[in-house]
């Protein structure tokens, strides 16, 4: 009964996203939701990392630049097709992922936050600085949308919907088969305690570097899919202020919970979208919120939401110490 | 030959001004093992507060850096009580994410308050002077005269007064100071102020020269990092020397490399340093 009941909510939820333009019939908001889609994507990734593995990157927004470049760069100037050079965008962010994850995974913890910090700034002024290949500030204008595949096109909103929804959700269902193997267990393993990980024989360099990759592999993906999608792209994509919204994206939903990213990139990218006005001055608000929720909700809003509803079921019984189950 | 020796005077300012936000940064890590992202925000809040207190109050200059470091140093306390203190016993994951979210607060607060603009601050000390060849302004000779009063100043009262030991205790281990009946809440409180107060002081000091604005701590704040990294983390003669090291190899690229990329030589130099030793140099113990 439970189960179903776990199941009939997703479908639900699945069949409303796929209804939401046909009911809304307005650009606006399907713009707005591709957009928090494409950004949920790139979370998924950090969550990967920073949730499951316990190694907080601070260079994703540069990973998320390298794939929107790469497109960019790859369709612009080479005239590629769009889906080989979604491909190859992929893989070039990963391939400078793996590259930079083998020198990075050997620091750990702080080092480890501000070694990704400077590798993140580093790529921001390549991209910034190096005019000739990238057009530097003024950025990469007439990037394609997505290429037709047979009869099907992505010229309208709705179609770019459908098509980062689907993407959306072939990534939460790759993230939850991850999460749910041997792999994932690993990663929870390297996250609760690297010495006892590698204690009981497990390589803890090779499957960070797992997590590393995989995770640039999501930030490279989404970085592609807002540059065919957006069509224009900037270094400002690369900044610190990018991986802090993504960050802040991920604390609000609940870091290390599988649906935490959907709910707090949605949640926000709504909420700084009606309160436009403030722009500006978002993290005013903002800010302050990202500090509270660390102190007094760790896991965010789904991971305080399961914790909760596990409490409630467990209130018969002796819940002196509750054990920590890993849901949401 | 007189362009470098201009240069290596120039790198003394620019390293003056690093050392001392590196002080304060390495001082927080020493006790409370926090790598404070916000140290960069409390550098602008310094800078800004100083700039106010002259424009607005028209006090005078050295009037206007007291009361910031005041300012700047309460700020850092209410960090330490309200925040921090409150994570004493959390993953290290969430001293960042605190910090982090408080650095965006305080940026968006600085430009909620002071708007986007850059604006300059004018120093009293604007005079040009020739000494053997080399022109400068007053102002950078003051930056590097007063960094050194500064560090002299900090080293004597680590040292030589008893609150200033129990901090260096507190640094060696906390459950030791503990134990001979330190009060870690008061030392890490009073470890904030100072770092705080540091970051006024550097930024004060330095915004004569450069801009006032709110992303002014950004490059600043990773470039302490570095030093600390370079230095040792926790480590203090570490984080003089390392300011120093950071600016001169940087006034010595802007030179000889190219003045595009003078920011990216520190940010290369630390990539390169972790490569090579992941614990960062003079790193003390198995971490």
């Amino acid at each position: 009964m439970k189960i179903m009941n776990k199941r009939t909510g997703l479908i639900a939820l699945f069949v409303l996203a796929i209804l939401f333009p046909l009911i809304f019939q307005n650009d606006y908001y399907t713009h707005m939701l591709t957009l928090s889609f494409i950004w949920a994507i790139a979370v998924y990734g950090i969550n990967l990392l920073a949730g499951y593995t316990g190694y907080l990157s601070l260079a994703h927004a540069g990973f998320f630049a390298i794939g929107a470049y790469s497109l960019g760069l790859l369709t612009v100037k080479a005239e590629m097709n769009f889906w080989p050079a979604l491909v190859l965008a992929c893989l070039i962010t990963s391939v400078v992922g793996l590259l930079i994850g083998v020198i990075a995974l050997r620091t750990k913890e702080h080092f480890f936050a501000i070694y990704t910090l400077c590798v993140g700034y580093i790529i921001y002024l390549v991209i910034d600085k190096w005019d000739g290949l990238t057009g530097g500030v003024r950025g990469l204008i007439g990037i394609n949308a997505p290429s037709n595949i047979g009869p099907i096109t992505f010229e309208t909103a709705e179609s770019q919907y459908y098509l980062v929804l689907t993407f959306l959700v072939v990534v939460i269902f790759v993230i939850y088969r991850i999460v749910h193997s041997l792999t994932g267990r690993t990663f929870l393993a390297i996250r609760n305690s690297e010495e006892l990980a590698q204690t009981i024989g497990i390589s803890t360099m090779k499957n960070k570097l797992t997590a590393f990759v995989l995770s640039t592999f999501f930030a490279g993906l989404a970085g592609a899919l807002y540059a065919s999608f957006v069509r224009f792209i900037g270094p400002d994509i690369g900044s610190t202020a990018i991986m802090f919204d993504l960050l802040m994206y991920l604390l609000v939903g609940g870091i290390g919970t599988l649906s935490g990213p959907l709910v707090g990139t949605l949640m926000l990218v709504i909420l700084s979208q009606n309160l436009q006005f403030l722009q500006e001055y978002r993290m005013l608000i903002f800010g302050p919120i990202l500090t509270l929720i660390i102190i007094f909700y760790p896991r965010g809003i789904s991971g305080s939401f399961f914790d909760w509803k596990r409490k409630r079921r467990n209130q018969t019984g002796n819940v002196l110490k509750p054990i920590k189950v890993e849901e949401g | 030959m007189e362009i470098l020796l201009q240069q290596l005077f120039n790198s003394l300012t620019i390293g003056s001004v690093y050392s001392l936000v590196a002080l304060g940064l390495t001082l927080v890590y020493g006790i409370l093992h926090i790598p404070n992202f916000a140290h960069g925000a409390l550098y602008m809040m310094g800078g800004y507060i100083t700039l106010t207190m002259m424009t607005a109050f028209g006090f005078n200059y050295w009037v206007a850096m007291f009361v910031s470091i005041l300012v700047v140093g309460l700020i850092g306390v209410l960090l330490e009580r309200f925040v921090f203190r409150l994570l004493r016993e959390a993953p290290p994951l969430h001293d960042k994410i605190a910090a982090i979210g408080i650095l965006l607060f305080l940026e968006a607060f600085a430009q909620f308050v002071w708007g986007a603009d850059f604006q300059t601050m004018t120093s009293p000390y604007g005079q040009v002077v020739t000494i053997m060849g080399l022109t400068f302004t007053m102002q950078r000779l003051l930056i590097i005269v007063s960094a050194i009063v500064v560090m002299i100043l900090l080293y004597l009262f680590l040292k030589k007064t008893f609150t200033g030991a129990s901090i260096i205790a507190m640094s060696q281990s906390r459950e030791g100071a503990s134990l001979v009946g330190i009060n870690i809440n008061k030392v890490a409180m009073l470890t904030f102020m100072i770092s705080g107060g540091l970051a006024a002081i550097a930024a004060s000091l330095a915004s004569p020269i450069n801009l006032v604005f709110p992303g002014m701590g950004h490059l600043v704040i990773l470039k302490a990092f570095v030093i600390i990294i370079l230095g040792g983390m926790g480590s203090i003669p570490g984080a003089i020397v390392g300011g120093y090291i950071l600016g001169f190899s940087e006034s010595l690229g802007a030179t000889y490399i190219s003045n595009d990329y003078k920011d990216i030589i520190a940010f290369v130099l630390l990539v390169i340093i972790l490569t090579v030793k992941p614990t960062g140099l003079f790193a003390k113990g198995e971490r």
